[in-house]
């Protein structure tokens, strides 16, 4: 019995599994740390699509029309109340838009791609403003009850506006001003008096205030600088994803108890130490996952599960070594290193390989395909570091902690001289 | 180890061809079922709120107006209420339009999944795809021709062809469906089965230095293969166990990527042991008859 050995197992078991009980127990604030992973709009509904900027001779898609486009879209999906939302610009004219948790992602995505060009005009048909005459749109309920949108105008608006209205209420009767979004019209009131002060309202229309609200946040957000088409969309609703979730979850759990299992059959003591090993990985993982808040897609979940086949391996590839210079008469101590030493070039060779496909995959890969790659990259050196450097420290604190007498019978070899 | 692994390698080049043959015939047959990743087109999933048929479907993308839409739309009903109609490419408004109509009809609509993918994007696709799978080829021959040596980083990357080609024509012969993710699960079959021959290839690199001088490479070889074995098979049982559990309990979405990954994982398991050691041994010894011819014409 070695004291210093047995304290070393012990405090690691109790650093481990209040390591285990921050990343997966619920209660406490800022805990679990599993909960900071977010969820992709596989596993929690949501929209993913890409925009393509289609340029015309009087609207040219350029850098900054695309910036432009770029902010406009991020202000209507603040309005729309999404958190964490993804929008990135692509190449030179595409845009990438994710939302997780949209509950209606077909009607998202066709505020978002709305030109929202507004118009008013006379009854010359003359423009009398536009929406970059806006400063501020706000939907509201009029005293009769129906939602309407409160526009304010900037100074130069309200400068315009008062001259049509002034013009309009000049003759008899007096003149209308017609309110265009997008060349459909929305409404046609007749102008009852001069109005200086710079405040208009649209009416009619809308079926609910939230209708409103959703001019309102186009108004507000602008106009759309080029017209934009949808390229590729994808939509999953809430339900669908939670069951994806689930069912990967027990899909997971399954999976590792059959390699826990397995592993602690077939290589005995190595086996139990490999599986906390996997166990620390686990931690590892996870940890990093919510540290660099990385999105949890399906095809992640199985990278990851397949990375932990690949941790596995480099402690079989070491362990088949370790039984073998166990087998040629060496002592545990001695043959845990020899066994680590000679089986190192292996693990190295082949993971290096595996690093390099990982590589490519994320080189050429797009978005899901890039993920999956990062979650095998990362797995990948992680189970390095815990097959190389804590498997094998683990092991010589088993081994020297002189708990079990009969060592090698206990490390799987059968008949040890 | 009484069993020559290495002597016996005509039965396995005969086995592997036996599985990939036909899936080649029928990937020129037929081709692979592409999905809309590939194709280009709208794929609607939902749930309405009373069960339905598929000509009753059928009828409301008939009244949307959209010439050809109904005849060139392939409708999958998967429970009562549950349909999957994969369509050419829609307009956003038209298939809002759609999901509206449906709604109208059947008493409520769930969408559960709709995609779009535009023909640009999986023209891009297929070029992407390819050219990764190019690439992780090339690099791998460069690694293992540094680490090893060319003859080994040959024999790998055929190793490699074997298991694309085990698993792109088993989906060929049985029209499963492919998507992106098919394409992200072939690199990681690769990645994979590298992965076991380069651990074989390191075993025999370190047998070649301690061995008599007299041994015969396919003994050689044929040590180092035993050598290994246990934990090759290890390992792959290990990824069969987790990618069992994704298939039968895991999520339908991905079941086709976990299937080809399933696959690709035992096929590469098997070329490793069974192709990429023997072939190298089979270049091996073209090189040195070659090499002994030459000296012989020279003489």
């Amino acid at each position: 019995m070695d004291g210093k050995r047995i304290l070393q197992m012990v405090v690691t078991l109790i650093i481990v599994a209040a390591a285990a009980v921050a990343v997966f127990a619920p209660a406490a604030p800022g805990l679990p740390v599993i909960k900071d992973i977010p969820l992709g709009l596989d596993l929690q509904g949501g929209v993913h699509v890409v925009l393509q900027a289609v340029g015309t001779p009087e609207a040219p898609v350029t850098p900054d029309s695309m910036k432009r486009v770029q902010a406009i879209i991020a202000n209507r999906v603040n309005g729309l109340g999404v958190s964490e939302p993804v929008i990135q610009l692509q190449g030179s004219d595409r845009l990438l838009v994710d939302l997780a948790g949209v509950k209606n992602p077909d009607q998202v995505i066709g505020t978002l791609i709305k030109p929202a060009f507004l118009e008013f005009k006379n009854e010359a048909g003359q423009d009398v403003l536009t929406g970059a005459d806006l400063q501020d749109a706000q939907e509201s309920t009029s005293p009769g009850g129906e939602p309407v949108v409160d526009l304010t105008l900037t100074a130069a608006g309200a400068k315009k506006f008062d001259a049509a209205t002034k013009a309009a209420v000049a003759v008899t009767p007096h003149q209308t001003i017609a309110i265009y979004l997008d060349g459909k019209l929305l409404s046609k009131p007749r102008v009852d008096e001069e109005i200086p002060n710079g405040k208009a309202e649209i009416h009619g229309g809308f079926a609910t205030l939230q209708d409103a609200h959703n001019l309102a946040v186009l108004l507000r957000s602008g106009a759309l600088p080029v017209k934009l088409s949808v390229l590729e969309s994808r939509t999953v609703g809430p339900t669908l994803g939670a069951d994806s979730l689930s069912r990967s979850i027990r899909a997971g759990i399954v999976g590792v108890i059959a390699i826990f299992l397995f592993m602690l059959l077939y290589y005995r003591m190595p086996g139990l130490v490999a599986d906390f090993a996997l166990i620390i990985y686990t931690l590892i993982m996870v940890g990093i996952f919510a540290a660099l808040r990385v999105t949890l897609t399906l095809p992640d979940i199985a990278g990851f599960l397949l990375s932990v086949g690949i941790a596995v391996d480099a402690n079989v590839i070491i362990f088949e070594r370790f039984r073998e210079e166990l087998r040629s008469g060496r002592s545990v101590r001695s043959a845990i290193d020899a066994g680590f030493k000679r089986g190192f070039t292996a693990v190295f060779d082949s993971n290096a390989t595996t690093l390099i496909v990982a590589a490519v995959l994320y080189y050429f890969g797009t978005g899901e395909v890039k993920g999956f790659a990062v979650t095998l990259g990362l797995g990948i050196l992680v189970s390095l570091f815990t097959a190389v450097v804590i498997t094998r420290w683990l092991l010589h604190v088993t081994a020297e902690a002189g708990l079990v007498k009969n060592n090698k019978i206990f490390f799987g070899v059968e008949g040890g001289r | 180890m009484g069993f020559n692994l290495i002597r016996a390698r005509r039965y396995w080049y005969a086995l592997s061809l036996l599985v990939i043959i036909p899936g080649v015939i029928a990937l020129f047959l037929h081709g692979l079922n592409l999905g809309i990743d590939f194709t280009g087109g709208n794929v609607l999933e939902a749930n309405l709120g009373q069960p339905a048929t598929v000509a009753q479907v059928r009828d409301v993308l008939d009244a949307q107006g959209i010439a050809g839409l109904a005849v060139n739309s392939q409708i999958q009903q998967s429970s009562p209420t549950y349909f999957v109609i994969r369509m050419p490419v829609l307009t956003e408004d038209q298939s809002n339009a759609l999901i509206g109509a449906l709604g109208k009809k059947f008493g409520g609509v769930t969408v559960e999944q709709n995609q779009k993918v535009g023909p640009q994007i999986s023209g891009e696709l297929i070029q992407r795809a390819f050219l990764s799978i190019l690439a992780a080829a090339v690099l791998i021959v460069i690694w293992v021709t540094i680490r090893f040596e060319f003859l080994q980083g040959l024999a790998a990357v055929i190793a490699l062809l074997h298991d694309t080609l085990v698993v792109t024509g088993l989906f060929a012969l049985f029209r499963i469906q492919v998507d992106s993710s098919f394409v992200a699960a072939l690199l990681t079959i690769i990645g994979y089965s590298i992965n076991d021959t380069i651990v074989i290839f390191d075993r025999i690199r370190e047998n070649r230095k301690n061995v008599s001088r007299g041994t015969e490479l396919e003994d050689l070889v044929n040590l180092s293969l035993w050598q290994t074995i246990a934990r090759s098979i290890n390992t792959v049982l290990t990824v069969i166990f987790v990618l069992t559990a994704l298939l039968l309990v895991g999520g339908t979405t991905i079941k086709a990527m976990v299937l080809a990954l399933l696959i690709g994982v035992i096929s590469g398991g098997y070329s490793s042991i069974f192709n990429a050691s023997p072939l190298w041994v089979d270049f091996k010894l073209w090189e040195r008859r070659r090499r002994v011819r030459r000296a012989q014409e020279a003489a």
